[in-house]
C-alpha cells in the first residue's frame, strides 16, 4: 500500500519532481548497486553494494559483540552486588541519556577517521540497553532458587553463572535485541562522519551527489539487515530458551 | 544430631521489632523424624530457615552433628514448600545439580542420580523439564535432587503444602518409603495434623506467635508405616490430644487478643 502510494505520489507529480524518485526507478538502481558490473563505471555505486553491506555488517557485529561482552558481565556483577551498583551504576546512568551523535566529535577527536571510531560509536550504544537489562533480569532471580543452589553447595561464582545468569536471560535477550537496534542507527551515523565506507557512508555521498534513489535503497537496506539481524537474535533466543516457551504452554 | 539451644528470633519491621520465636530448644536424635507443628505465622519456617543457615538466631545457638551453623551447606539440605527447580535444566540435571557443583565424578553420582530417580517414581521423565511436570513430579525431583547428597539431616519446610489432597497422600507414602530406605534425620514443618503423625516420631507443637514449642509428642506407632494407620484407634487419640493443644492454644491466643 505504501509503496502503491509512494508510486502514485510521484507519477502525479504530488511531491517536487526530481527529487524524490519512484519506487522502480529505487529498484532499478538498487540492483545494478547490487548486481552491477564494478568495471563497468556507469554508476560509481555500480556492484558495491555487497562490499558496503558487509562493512557495515562487520561493524555491527563486532561493535555490538564488544558490547554484549562487557555488559553481560557488568550487568550481572552490577546486579548482583549491591557494592558494585553503589560505585557502577550512577556512572552508566549519568552517561546513558547522552546520545550517540553527540559522542561523535569526541570518537573522532580520541579514535580519527577509522573502524575504531565507529566501532566505539556501535559499542556504547549497544552497551546501555544490554547492561540495564542485565542488572534488571538479575535482580529479578527468584530467591527461592539462590537458596537452592546455596544449601546444594553452590559457591558465588557457580551461582551466578548456572542460577542468575540463565535466570537472567530473558532479560538479557531483550537487552540484545534492543542493543542490535541501536547498533544499526549508530552504524549508519559513524559512517556518515566517523569513516569512508559503509551504507551510512553511500547514504550520505548520494544524498551530496542528488542520488537520493540510492539514498532511498540505502535506508531500505538498512531496514532489511536490522531486520534480519533482529530475527537471528530472536531465533536465538527461542533456541536457549526453549524451557520458557514450555512454561507459557504449561 | 540437631541441638537447638535457647533460640530466640526478632524481626525488625519498621521501627517495630516482632518477636518470632521465643526461647525454642529442640533437639532431634540421630535418624530420627520430627515434626513441627504450628499455626501459619507461627515462625515454624524460620525456625527451619536457621537449621538451614539461610537466617540466623538473634540469640541462641543452633548446632548440627556438634557444628554451630553459618551458612547453607549440603549437608543439611532442604525440600522447599514450591519445590524451586531450576526450570531452565532438565529433572535429571536438576537432580545432579548438587553432586555436579561438588565436583563429584559423574560415574559416581551418575548411578545414583539413576537409582534416586527409581525410588522416586520419576523414570521416563528425566529429560523433561519442571514445565512439563504436575506439581507431585515437580516436588518428586525437589526431594531427589536433596537425596542424592546422602545429607546429614533432611529439612522439609511444608514439602507437599501446596498440593492437592489426593497427590498430598501419595507423596506422604513415597516419603515414607524413601525414608524407610535411607533412614535420615528430618525435621519436618507442617501444619497438618495427621500428615505430622503419619511421617514423624515425634511431633512437637508450636504456639502462635510469638513461636513456642508448646509440647512434644511421641508417635509410638511402629514403623513401617502406611497411610492406612490414619484410621487406627492409637492414630485417632493422637489427634485427639494434639486436637486439644490446639484449641488451648487458639483460646489463649483468643483470651490474648481481647485483653489488648
Amino acid at each position: 500500500m505504501l509503496v502503491a502510494l509512494w508510486h502514485f505520489a510521484v507519477d502525479r507529480r504530488w511531491v517536487a519532481a526530481g527529487i524524490i524518485p519512484s519506487p522502480a526507478q529505487v529498484l532499478q538502481s538498487w540492483y545494478i548497486w547490487i548486481f552491477g558490473s564494478s568495471k563497468a563505471m556507469l554508476s560509481p555505486y555500480s556492484g558495491t553494494w555487497v562490499d558496503n553491506v558487509i562493512y557495515s555488517t562487520r561493524r555491527v557485529l563486532q561493535g555490538f559483540g564488544l558490547a554484549a561482552l562487557v555488559a553481560i558481565p557488568l550487568g550481572l556483577i552490577i546486579g548482583w552486588s549491591r557494592l558494585a551498583a553503589r560505585l557502577i551504576d550512577p556512572t552508566v546512568q549519568l552517561l546513558r541519556p547522552v546520545p550517540i551523535t553527540a559522542w561523535l566529535p569526541f570518537a573522532i577527536a580520541v579514535f580519527g577517521i577509522y573502524d575504531a571510531s565507529a566501532l566505539f560509536l556501535i559499542g556504547l550504544g549497544a552497551f546501555y540497553p544490554i547492561v540495564v537489562n542485565t542488572t534488571h533480569g538479575v535482580r529479578d532471580t527468584n530467591l527461592l532458587l539462590l537458596r537452592a543452589a546455596r544449601m546444594l553447595g553452590a559457591d558465588t561464582v557457580t551461582i551466578l553463572a548456572k542460577v542468575v545468569f540463565p535466570s537472567a536471560l530473558p532479560s538479557i535477550f531483550t537487552g540484545l535485541r534492543l542493543g542490535i537496534g541501536v547498533a544499526w542507527t549508530a552504524v549508519i551515523v559513524a559512517e556518515m562522519i566517523a569513516v569512508k565506507s559503509g551504507l551510512g557512508y553511500v547514504l550520505w555521498d548520494a544524498y551530496y551527489v542528488g542520488r537520493m534513489d540510492i539514498c532511498v535503497a540505502t535506508m531500505f537496506s538498512v531496514g532489511l539487515l536490522g531486520f534480519l539481524s533482529d530475527r537471528v537474535i530472536v531465533w536465538a533466543g527461542r533456541l536457549v530458551l526453549r524451557w520458557r516457551t514450555l512454561e507459557a504452554h504449561a | 544430631m540437631i541441638e537447638i539451644e535457647g533460640l530466640w528470633k526478632e524481626f525488625a519491621k519498621g521501627e517495630r521489632r516482632v518477636l518470632a520465636l521465643q526461647d525454642i530448644s529442640l533437639s532431634v536424635a540421630e535418624r530420627e523424624f520430627v515434626a513441627i507443628l504450628g499455626p501459619s505465622g507461627c515462625g515454624k519456617s524460620t525456625l527451619l530457615n536457621m537449621v538451614a543457615g539461610f537466617d540466623h538466631p538473634t540469640r541462641g545457638t543452633v548446632r548440627v552433628a556438634g557444628e554451630e551453623i553459618a551458612a547453607p551447606s549440603p549437608r543439611r539440605a532442604v525440600v522447599f514448600q514450591e519445590p524451586a527447580l531450576f526450570p531452565w535444566l532438565s529433572v535429571m540435571e536438576n537432580v545432579v545439580f548438587g553432586p555436579k557443583t561438588q565436583r563429584q565424578p559423574a560415574v559416581d553420582y551418575r548411578p545414583r542420580a539413576a537409582q534416586i530417580i527409581e525410588q522416586v517414581g520419576l523414570r521416563g521423565f528425566e529429560t523433561s523439564y519442571p514445565a512439563e511436570l504436575s506439581g507431585g513430579m515437580r516436588q518428586r525431583v525437589g526431594i531427589a535432587r536433596v537425596l542424592i547428597m546422602q545429607p546429614q539431616v533432611l529439612l522439609m519446610d511444608e514439602p507437599f503444602g501446596s498440593l492437592d489432597a489426593q497427590t498430598r497422600m501419595l507423596m506422604q507414602e513415597l516419603l515414607l518409603r524413601v525414608w524407610e530406605r535411607h533412614h535420615q534425620t528430618v525435621l519436618f514443618i507442617t501444619h497438618d495434623i495427621e500428615e505430622a503423625l503419619l511421617l514423624a516420631d515425634r511431633v512437637c507443637v508450636m504456639t502462635a506467635r510469638p513461636g513456642r514449642i508448646k509440647k512434644s509428642i511421641d508417635v509410638g506407632i511402629p514403623r513401617p508405616r502406611a497411610i492406612e494407620i490414619t484410621t487406627s484407634p492409637e492414630f485417632n487419640a493422637l489427634r485427639g490430644e494434639v486436637l486439644a493443644l490446639i484449641r488451648e492454644e487458639s483460646e489463649h491466643a483468643a483470651l490474648a487478643l481481647a485483653s489488648h
